[in-house]
């Protein structure tokens, strides 16, 4: 039996300690907001927050993940409100078809801890492990700048 | 096709000590961040055997400053050494290298040991350790030995660990005041690529000449690779464009690139020879 926190919130799994986090995130605890994108940590559609930093979940094996605070899009809104980063990704129109979003977001909370007013150098940098193939990264970039400016 | 992780076993002992027993059983693996072995399990080619992991040990994970050098832990991660005000300022060269290892989420989970013992040709870090003249520790369960850097890497993928041996800790000597540093990697594109060619470089310039210099190269053979040659034909030497000749040929003889997914070894070669002497322009200016 392996013991988790996720979203601050205590799960027990027994699952093989090699399993990929990523796949008893969707699998046995059911938090699809997590997705698998290329599955060998280059596109960060699987992107948790590990101990407060940004992670690959598909590169963790879960055995890794006991005794970690982990964080996942599902624990980001406040309740049923949209938290300022989300609102910002769906007034700038960072989100289309929805894969790569709960990593940029993710990413971008990341990011926003590390640098609150971040230049877009630095929003370039701390997003370029999230790809997204079809929305486009400058309506990203606007939704993190935006969600700085409300910060 | 994706292993099942059901047919690996993977323990966490609690501290190194347990972790050294255990591998001296032999037939372990350890894994620290995961970015190699995890990309190895989901493709399929992880040999089933069973795993250690590392990245808990609080052990392995520190920057010590000493007056004389830096010594970092194995399970130290790229986001440690790239945020450390210390290695930032006095060895730029490393902290290049961890600041374009991977992404973000690469940098928080990946692992300088991890990068040295994968030993990968074109990893990252290595050419900047072989230019600095790191120290490693190695430990196991019947003692600990240190060993240069430079006499680390055997051949491809082959390192001189022994069976049950961790890399303990990296230690850099903080002797560059006065030098000039370049480094510099090239990959398909300047964000998250693995590199084509990286070179990096130290120079010590006394009376116009070159008092000492150190070149590690990535990506130039099947190891990393300091290049002594091209070293040899620089040192006590004015900057001048015959010596940047000299220096080309001699980069040219030693280096050893293939031809492969990344790139051509007559791209490799060109462009090795383009960045040293880009690195030799600078040192004239």
């Amino acid at each position: 039996m392996i013991e988790l926190n996720i979203n601050g919130k205590p799960y027990t799994v027994d699952v093989p300690p090699m399993k990929r986090l990523l796949d008893v995130l969707r699998e046995d605890l059911h938090l699809t907001g997590v997705k698998e994108g290329c599955g060998e940590g280059e596109c960060g559609s699987c992107s948790v927050l590990f101990d407060g930093v940004l992670a690959n979940s598909c590169l963790i094996p879960v055995l890794q993940a006991e005794g970690v605070e982990i964080g996942t899009i599902e624990g980001v809104a406040i309740g049923e409100q949209l938290a300022p980063i989300q609102q910002c990704f769906l007034e700038e129109g960072g989100a289309q078809c929805g894969i790569c979003t709960p990593g940029m977001i993710l990413a971008t909370k990341h990011l926003l801890d590390k640098y609150p007013q971040p230049t877009l150098p630095q929003i370039q940098e701390g997003l370029a492990g999230n790809l997204c193939r079809c929305t486009g990264y400058s309506r990203i970039f606007a939704a993190v700048e935006a969600a700085a400016k409300l910060a | 096709m994706r292993a099942n992780a059901a047919q690996y076993e993977l323990i966490a002992p609690a501290t190194l000590d347990d972790v050294l027993a255990t591998l001296a059983t032999g037939g372990y693996t350890p894994i620290a961040g995961g970015t190699e072995i995890m990309v190895a399990l989901s493709a399929g080619r992880l040999p089933q055997k069973p795993l250690v992991s590392l990245q808990h040990l609080k052990e392995l994970r520190f920057i010590e400053t000493t007056a004389e050098a830096y010594v970092i832990g194995a399970g130290t991660t790229f986001s440690d050494i790239r945020h450390h005000a210390g290695l930032a300022a006095d060895l730029p060269l490393l902290a290049g290298a961890a600041s374009w290892t991977g992404s973000i989420a690469n940098q928080n989970r990946g692992t300088l040991g991890g990068n040295l013992v994968n030993a990968s040709p074109a990893a990252d870090s290595p050419p900047a350790l072989l230019a600095y003249e790191a120290t490693l520790k190695l430990v196991s369960a019947t003692g600990s030995r240190t060993m240069p850097y430079t006499a680390f890497h055997l051949g491809y993928k082959k390192t001189a660990l022994l069976p049950g041996e961790l890399v303990y800790s990296i230690a850099v000597p903080r002797i560059w005041t006065g030098y000039r540093s370049y480094t510099r990697k090239v990959g398909t594109r300047n964000a998250q690529a693995i590199s084509k060619i990286a070179l990096a470089c130290l120079a010590r310039i006394e009376e116009n000449k070159i008092a000492d210099i150190r070149i590690g190269a990535a990506s130039l053979s099947a190891m990393p690779m300091r290049c002594a040659a091209t070293e040899s034909a620089l040192l006590g030497q004015p900057v001048t464009s015959q010596t940047v000749e000299k220096a080309r040929a001699a980069l040219a003889s030693e280096a050893r690139p293939i031809d492969d997914i990344r790139s051509t070894a007559a791209y490799r070669a060109a462009v090795a020879g383009n960045l040293l002497e880009e690195f030799l322009q600078q040192l004239s200016t």
